[in-house]
């Protein structure tokens, strides 16, 4: 299975068309997949409250938006989820590279791992966690889920789920 | 001229656009001299009102004018080139450049001293950038509005505050009547 394909399948089939990228080597490809797909309006973000600010936009303007980017990011919107996605009440389905966890070769990246799950927890955002790669196969329900409830939702995906680090 | 008059002045050219309004005091401003279903107020979240009106104006066609503050945009100048190179020519930036922060006291911002806006969005790649003095806004806005041409505009006036009210609306019911109005 081509996860990065399968990623954008899904997005494409629950009408996301407005989608906005921070990159991360873990995320090339599905960057790439948002590239390359027509459906999708690819627009690459400087930085993730940026991001989050153009999709509520999108969102307001009848599209449906979602936002990929680092567990970095967490540090960086934590403001902006709170007083413009979750304020306002509006989705945003957030694909998260999950640096630090299993498999991560630079040692920096796990200190803001271990606090990624806690302040999403305390943002009270739903958080999915994918490790293997079959673990996709939720993806599909949990768009669904994202658009149903209005809330943004965090898809954390490590190393291990994007087949790791090859020799590093 | 200050913020609140030249909020007045252009409240009959920004009437019947959809307008995403900065945080704060022109957010209050705004809603006070002229409340419309086609205003979108933000509450929270300072520096993003260039990219909610910016991801808007990218989802459908109808105009979208950003009302935006120095200060605001100081907090997010990465929009700028983001803006630039993806610009659509229904989108009006105006930000309004009294080189202070009004909202918490008008503590001096660096637009107000050193740092050009218009350089700067000019440097970021955006093509057509006007600083006009607060006097002369009116036109230039609504030929911005009336142009198929993305516009960013530096409008120069005083800093200073009038008293009102904080904004009582719950977001949610601001958000839902922005997109009726939207769809409208």
């Amino acid at each position: 299975m081509n996860i990065d394909k399968k990623i954008a399948d899904d997005l494409v089939a629950n009408d996301v068309s407005f989608v906005t990228t921070v990159p991360c080597k873990q995320l090339a490809g599905v960057i790439e997949e948002m590239e390359n797909r027509e459906e999708i309006f690819h627009i690459p973000s400087n930085k993730e409250d940026e991001g989050m600010g153009l999709c509520a936009g999108a969102f307001m303007g009848g599209k449906r938006p979602a936002i990929i980017m680092q567990n970095t990011a967490i540090g960086v919107t934590i403001n902006t989820l709170a007083t413009l996605t979750q304020y306002y009440r509006m989705p945003l389905p957030m694909i998260i590279s999950y640096r630090g966890e299993l498999r991560e070769p630079v040692a920096c990246q796990v200190e803001m791992a271990v606090h990624t799950k806690a302040l999403l927890a305390q943002l009270n955002i739903p958080t999915y966690h994918f490790h293997w790669q079959k673990d996709v196969e939720e993806f599909d329900n949990i768009l669904k889920y994202t658009f149903m409830c209005n809330k943004p939702v965090a898809i954390l995906t490590d190393a291990n789920f994007w087949g790791g680090y090859g020799d590093q | 001229m200050i913020r609140s008059e030249i909020l007045k002045e252009i409240a009959p050219i920004i009437r019947d656009h959809l307008v995403v309004c900065n945080i704060g005091l022109p957010s209050q401003e705004l809603h006070m001299i002229d409340d419309q279903p086609t205003n979108f107020y933000m509450l929270g979240t300072m520096g993003l009102a260039s990219s909610i009106g910016f991801g808007l104006a990218l989802a459908q066609d109808k105009p979208v004018i950003s009302i935006d503050g120095d200060g605001s945009v100081l907090t997010n100048l990465g929009t700028l080139p983001t803006i630039a190179n993806n610009a659509t020519g229904n989108y009006t930036l105006l930000i309004i450049d009294n080189g202070s922060y009004g909202s918490t006291g008008d503590q001096p911002t660096y637009a107000g001293k050193k740092t050009s806006l218009t350089a700067v969005a000019k440097a970021c790649g955006c093509d057509t950038v006007i600083e006009v003095p607060d006097k002369d806004l009116g036109p230039v806005l609504q030929s911005a509005i009336d142009s198929d041409e993305m516009t960013v505009i530096v409008c120069k006036c005083d800093s200073g505050n009038i008293k009102l009210p904080v904004i009582t609306m719950d977001p949610v019911v601001i958000r839902h009547r922005f997109m009726e109005a939207v769809k409208a």
